[in-house]
Formats: structure tokens, sequence, C-alpha cells
């Protein structure tokens, strides 16, 4: 497999490459079964294992904080996160800064009300200062339940129209759901470290992970439980696994006969059910490779 | 043996308990391994296809006893939507160690999961044993009613078991086998999105299991994460199960790997004659691997 092994090597030395080697196989992909067997690289273990971290800062637009909870919900993980590979260098509720400065990732949290001046003006600032603007959660990437704001709200009665961010800016990745998981934006806080300070290798490997989540950004604004319908279901493709039905936040979808039941009036459009659907996308590449991507995880997270 | 995954060890298995056996649709082994499981604190609970409001119609449920467990023995040859309980396990049963069975793409979507727990929060580091099961296709209940009722000419009531072997479909009463179809009348009955999964033997589970390539009555194992190993080498230890070596078995691996070849080369066609390359008037359909 060779790509963990480097990395695993370069982070930790040279002891965990030949200990993680033994279950670092190949990833199943039976369609592509001929993967090159690297030799592992020999590197002198390195005193500190992370050099420089990346800025990541919190903007907070039309949303309910959830999001911004969720990633507090990585508890000690994110002491973690903040103490080897990312400062927090704006979040309105967490650091002691007042403007968006320049950042590496934005994680933007909530839709844009474009009645808004103030808002307005935050999101282009944020595209501006940030190489990566990931939207987080289902507001940012689709809406999600101020999709069904008409105004008339105490106390801003004229605030009525209110847009995913990717209809006004250019967004890069997209973390659907309601609230999205902590783990889920843990795994896209190291991805993106990977992507922005590691060598190649680390760089395949995380852009082998966000890809699918860049391409949730390239598809759209748009997401509701019909998803599974238009784009599952009607193509031909639902294994009837029930992930849609488990990631739902809500419970508006039910598996009835081996197949989602969704209850539109129900649904609040967070995205989570498709994103989460195996046939929404698949890697084989990264999913392949699960055990030793997890145990990696387990060890980069370690305080 | 590209099409089987990466596994560390691959048996001839049995269950080595006579009343999972008694039961059993081949050799008993996820049975076996849950019920070892949930004894021994490896999980404190199991995602199964148990029983559901029709027959054959398997649902998805939580087993957190052995009792519960052993209700859900046998296969059920329709869908039944496991991971639809996978984040519940976590809540309403307060799962901390969950096993899964599944099928190949079922497998799949439990790894999605935990590299993509998207909608799935603190479910990632909670699987502690999937298993996965031999799949070259599945059918909708209604489907299976079809071939039943239909084809097979028995009232589905009164089926004690089904199987899929040897090229064909058979239906068992109690007066033993009451009708047998060849596999190709069953293809009409699958469920389209079978056609596209390009995964036979589970290749992303803890162990995988089925009864293509050993003897009635014994099941062929795939040992392939570091978890799957742990738990299977102490399931034998204590006895649960009765692990023999492939070598010179019948009809053996060649018999899985042609099986799995064909699924998989055949589904590969499939996907790319879904992209209508040779129609330049059609629009491809969607491809969801990337």
């Amino acid at each position: 497999m060779g790509l963990l092994d480097k990395l695993k090597g370069l982070l930790f030395g040279n002891e965990a490459v030949s200990e993680g080697k033994q279950d670092a196989k190949p990833g199943a992909k039976p369609a592509d079964a001929k993967v090159e067997q690297k030799p592992i690289i020999t590197k002198p273990k390195e005193e500190k294992p992370v050099a420089d971290k990346i800025t990541v800062g919190h903007v907070h637009m039309s949303g309910c904080t959830g999001c911004l909870v969720s990633l507090a919900d990585n508890y000690e993980g994110l002491l973690t996160i903040l103490d080897k590979y990312a400062d927090l260098v704006y979040c309105l509720t967490l650091a002691d800064v007042r403007h968006i400065p320049k950042m590496d990732v934005a994680l933007v949290e909530g839709s844009v009300c474009i009645n808004d001046e103030c808002s307005m003006e935050e999101i282009l600032e944020t595209r501006e200062n940030a190489a990566i603007v990931v939207a987080l959660g289902g507001c940012a990437c689709y809406g999600n339940t101020t999709r069904f704001c008409r105004g008339g709200q105490q106390n801003q009665p004229q605030h009525e129209g209110y847009l995913p961010i990717g209809d006004l800016i250019k967004v890069d990745v997209y973390i659907p759901a309601c609230a999205p998981t902590p783990q889920q934006i843990r795994n896209v806080c190291l991805m993106a470290y990977l992507l922005l300070k590691g060598n190649d290798e680390q760089k395949a490997l995380a852009t082998a992970y966000l890809t699918p989540l860049m391409n949730l950004a390239a598809a759209g604004t748009e997401a509701c439980g019909c998803d599974l319908m238009t784009e599952v279901i009607n193509q031909g493709l639902c294994c009837g696994c029930g992930s849609c039905a488990a990631a739902c936040p809500v419970r508006a979808v039910t598996m009835q006969y081996g197949k989602p039941q969704i209850e539109r009036d129900l649904c609040i459009k967070c995205g989570a059910c498709y994103a989460q659907c195996p046939r929404s996308f698949f890697s084989f590449d990264v999913c392949g490779q699960y055990e030793s991507i997890t145990n990696l995880i387990a060890e980069v997270m370690k305080p | 043996m590209e099409y089987l995954g990466q596994y560390k060890a691959v048996y001839k298995a049995k269950s080595g308990c006579e009343d999972i056996l008694a039961k059993a649709q081949d050799g008993g082994i996820v049975t076996s391994m849950f019920a070892y499981a949930l004894e021994t604190g490896i999980i404190d609970g199991a995602i199964v296809a148990g029983p559901g409001s029709e027959p054959y119609k398997p649902e998805p449920m939580i087993a957190t006893t052995v009792e519960e467990l052993f209700a859900s023995r046998g296969t059920k040859y329709s869908i039944s939507p496991n991971i639809s309980l996978i984040k519940e396990a976590t809540r309403s049963y307060g799962l901390d160690k969950i096993g899964i069975v599944g099928t190949p793409c079922q497998i799949q979507a439990v790894r999605k999961g935990q590299l993509y727990p998207i909608g799935l929060r603190d479910v990632p580091d909670k699987i502690a044993l999937a298993l996965g099961i031999f799949c070259m296709e599945n059918f909708p209940y209604q489907g299976l009613f079809q071939m039943v009722e239909d084809h097979c000419a028995t009232k589905i009531d009164n089926v004690t078991k089904m199987d899929i072997g040897k090229g064909k479909f058979s239906v068992y009463t109690e007066r033993g086998v009451n009708s047998q179809i060849p596999l190709k009348v069953t293809h009409k009955y699958e469920q389209p999105g079978c056609h596209v999964c390009l995964d036979y033997v589970a290749n992303m589970a803890d162990i995988s299991t089925g009864s293509v390539g050993t003897p009635d009555g014994w099941s062929t194992v795939f040992v392939r994460s570091a978890a799957g190993e742990a738990a299977f080498n102490k399931a034998v230890e204590a006895g649960w199960i009765v692990a023999e070596s492939m070598d010179g078995v019948k009809p053996g691996l060649e018999l899985v790997e042609k099986l799995a070849t064909e699924k998989i080369t055949k589904n590969q066609k499939y996907l790319e004659h879904r992209a209508h390359k040779e129609h330049a008037a059609l629009k491809p359909l969607r491809n969801p691997y990337i």
C-alpha cells in the first residue's frame, strides 16, 4: 500500500512503520488489485512530529451554533487538534478576534441573510481571506431549516431571504448534516492539515479523502430527502442498506420493503441522507483502507 | 485472488454448538461469532436480520442476548436494512461495542460511515465486529414472494428453509425439498442496485463467510482485520467454532474466486454500459464509484 505507511513514518518515525506494516495491505478494490508495493521509506525519527499548524476560523452566519457545538464536542480531541494541527484564528464564541483575518480554512456555519448587509460583507470577506472555504453543516451547504424562513420573526422581521453560502461564493468542501458530526469535522480538519502541510503522498491521501466532499460542493446548493429517490433509486443504484435512515436527524426516512420512504414534511433539507448513502459516492481507495486510516486517526488524535 | 480482497487467513469452519447448527443456513458462523462475542463482551449487542411481519421478510433488530440472536438464525433472501439501526444502537440501546452483520454493500456502508460519519454521530469508533456474508444478489420481498409462490408454487407460510446453491433456488417445507428452480429464472427479480455491486465476499468486513467453497454443513471463512482475527481465534479456542484448513477442500477457493470474478466482471461491464458510451444520444447514468 505504501501511502499510509509512509504517512505514519513521517509522522511518527520508523518504528510505527514496521509495526503498522502487517495489516497495511492494499485497499480491497476488486476492480484494481494491482497496488504497487513501494519500499518503506527510511527517515530518522523526528523529535517534533508536527512542524507548523494550519490556521482555521469559524465564521458564524445565520445558524444555530449547533455546528460549533459539534466541533467542540470533540472534547479533548479538539484540544489535540488545536495543540498540534490547527490554530483557531477566528471564532466569535471561542476566540477574541473581531474581524475575519487571513486563514487557511474557514468553517462557515449557517446560511447568509441577503437582507443583512453585514452578513453579505462577511461572506465576501471570508471568501477573500480563506484559502479553503468549508460549508459546515446543512444551513451553509443547502439552507437546511433556513430554507423555510419567510420573514416576520422577532426581532428582525424584515430578514426573510437566506441563501446557502454556495449561492453567493465559491465553496470548496461540504460537510452536510444537521448537526454535522464531531468526527466528520475532525476528519476534515486533519485532512485539511495534510493537504496544506503534508508532503506529496499525504496530499494524495487528503485529496482522495476530500474529493467526494468537494464534489458535493460542486454539485449545488439544493438537498432534500427526495435526492434518495432522484439520485439513487431512480438511477437504479439503491442497495437497501438503510444508511439514509440512520443518518436522518429528524427520522424522516424509514425503510419500507427494503427501500427508503421519505416523509417530506419532516425533511429539513440538511443533505445527510444522500451524502451518507454508499451509492452517492464510494471510494474503494479510501474506504478499502478503513483499518489503517482509522488507526492513523486514533494515533494522531492522541493528546 | 484479486477479487477476494485482503485476508489474514481462510478456513473451512462451522459452529461448535449443536443448537446453532440445527437451525443454521450452513455452518452457523455468524450466529456463533455473535453469540461468543456477546457472552465474552467483545460486543454488547448485534444488529441482525430478525423475523419480520411477514414470513421470510427480514426486519433489522438489535440482539443483546443470545436468545434474541437465535431468533434471527438462517438466511432470508430479502433486503434487511441493517445499517438503518446503526445509530439507534448507540442511542436508544446505548451500545458501545456494536456487532453488525451485512451483505458486502452493507459492509461498504459501514466503512464509509466510519470514515465519512456525515450523519452518524459517535458511531465510527463503536463498530466492534462487522461480519460480512457472501452475496451474489438480493431480492426485494415482493420478488422473493413471486419466486416462492408463483415459480415454486409453494405457500410462503409453509416454507421451512430457502437456499441458493449449485445453480438452483430451493424451497424446503416440512416434507423436505419441495421445489427447485434454476437460478436464471430468479435473475429478473433481483434488486437493480445489486447490478452495480463490485464486491462478492465482503472485502471490507472483519470476518466474511458464506457457503461457497466448502462442503454442505460448513462455511468458508475469511478472517480479514486485526479485530476479526482476535475475535475469531478466541471463538475457536473457546470451542464456539470449529475451524479447519482450506487446503485440499473441494470445491475450495477456486470456486469462490470463480464466482467472485463472474459477479464483478459482469457488474463492471454493466457499469460501463450505464455510461452509454456506445450511444452518443444517451446521457450517462450516474456512477457512484470514484
